[in-house]
């Protein structure tokens, strides 16, 4: 089906172009560009919520949780969840429906599985534009689910609003939360699985953490929960809907975005150059030969890097 | 076709047992395509939500507890319902070999029994996606 016809469907609720439109941005790049154009009037809208954390931390089961918080409250909900694709295969497992299988059925909310194709920051490249395509078909509140991230996937700062930071008790001490990485960028700590032994050190550790930090204008709640139980959670809900607040009020919601599109910006014009130079010199495998000189100490790496760019300068 | 194939394994029904819908879910891993798990005890309606939902190229369905008949034909009959004409459904499980005929004629293309080699799946699925 045409683009354009499918664009026209997802305004209107089809779920079907919606995800017809979300296959066509995660793998043809041409058509990917065309959808975008055509629809970036209609995002900015959602406000994108990030749940991250290590893995078997319980971040579908807590997705799940405040999915059905929010639509309870008369919201459309977005999830995209990534799981990691296989480095030798190319192949994966998109497992995170498995926690989420009550909200199928439910019209206001759209789940999709997304692999990380080779992509390293705990999402996948083209994240990014699926989550347009689901702020476009008027979901409100859009959750992105990274990966089980270790110490630096920290990508998710790049789209989410607000960043949910799922903690377990027994991952090590309080060395681990003082790092830097993935535990700079919580708006919000979530001690997941607090009815487990360890939950109250875990909690005080982050605490004591957040409280080294001297610069801080607001500084991250950190919430007890039991998703399994469904325990915790409103209060969650709450924290998320006060961290938006805090941002609007603050002119941060507004900094964060323009920050964000510059990024993206930046990464396209990135990607667009390198298409440039590669095509224009590597016509006869120009970079191996290359490669040779350096090598045989002919040459050096900058000097190479020049010749490639004269095509640009 | 550049892009994996994007495959969602379903266990319709009742039945508790999954360990057969995992090998075959790691095996389709293995073989380079995405594979969408949703867990036990799903109902055709789920099945086709998600299915939507995911763009998925293949529905494959385990099923034990000899249910077939009534699970199987109910999801190709919603799938074809939402329009969606451009999926591969298979089934596999303990099937007898008589309700195989029936099955097929429901639109359930191919159905594998205990002792297919996943190679042989994985070939199939490969040579009859329907899009591209």
């Amino acid at each position: 089906m045409e683009y354009k016809q499918l664009v026209e469907k997802m305004l209107i609720g089809d779920k079907r172009a919606c995800a017809k439109l979300i296959t066509a941005v995660e793998n043809e790049p041409e058509k990917a560009e065309k959808i975008i154009r055509e629809i970036h009037q209609y995002t900015g809208n959602a406000h994108i919520i990030g749940i991250t954390g290590p893995p078997g931390a319980g971040k579908s089961t807590l997705t799940d949780k405040i999915v059905k918080a929010l639509v309870s409250e008369g919201n459309k909900v977005g999830v995209i969840a990534i799981d990691p694709t296989s480095p030798y295969s190319g192949g994966s497992i998109l497992g995170d429906r498995i926690r989420m299988q009550d909200l199928a059925l439910n019209p206001d909310v759209f789940i999709r599985s997304m692999g990380t194709r080779g992509y390293l920051g705990g999402l996948s490249k083209y994240t990014k534009n699926a989550l347009k395509i689901l702020d476009a078909a008027g979901y409100n509140y859009i959750i992105i689910e990274t990966v089980g991230v270790g110490q630096s996937e920290v990508d998710i700062v790049k789209i989410a609003d607000t960043i949910v930071m799922v903690m377990v008790p027994g991952l090590g001490d309080d060395i681990q939360s003082i790092k830097a990485g993935i535990m700079e960028i919580g708006d919000i700590f979530a001690i997941n699985k607090s009815d487990l032994f360890g939950a109250d050190r875990t909690a005080v550790e982050v605490n004591m953490m957040l409280d080294l930090t001297m610069d801080m204008d607001r500084r991250p709640p950190v919430v007890k929960v039991v998703a399994a139980n469904n325990e915790g959670i409103d209060e969650l809900v709450n924290e998320i809907k006060e961290h938006i607040k805090y941002l609007k009020e603050s002119g941060k919601f507004e900094e964060r975005r323009k920050n964000n599109l510059k990024l993206e910006v930046v990464e396209l014009i990135e990607e667009e150059l390198r298409k440039i130079v590669i095509s224009h010199t590597d016509s006869e495998n120009k970079l191996d030969s290359e490669v040779i000189e350096i090598l045989n100490k002919n040459k050096n790496v900058y000097e190479v890097r020049d010749e490639f760019l004269k095509v640009i300068k | 076709m550049n892009r994996p194939i994007r495959v969602l394994i379903a266990k319709p029904g009742l039945d508790g047992h999954d360990r057969g819908a995992k090998v075959i879910a790691r095996a389709l891993r293995d073989a380079g395509m995405e594979v969408i798990y949703t867990g036990l005890r799903q109902t055709p309606e789920q099945i086709v939500a998600t299915a939507v939902q995911e763009d998925v190229d293949v529905v494959g369905m385990s099923i034990l507890s000899g249910a077939h008949n009534h699970l199987f034909p109910r999801v190709a009959e919603l799938l074809k319902e939402q329009g969606v004409d451009d999926v591969l459904i298979i089934g596999g499980g303990v099937i007898p070999d008589d309700d195989i005929q029936g099955l097929k004629e429901a639109g359930i293309k191919e159905i594998f029994t205990p002792g297919t080699e996943t190679s042989k799946m994985i070939e199939y699925i490969k040579n009859n996606v329907q899009r591209q």
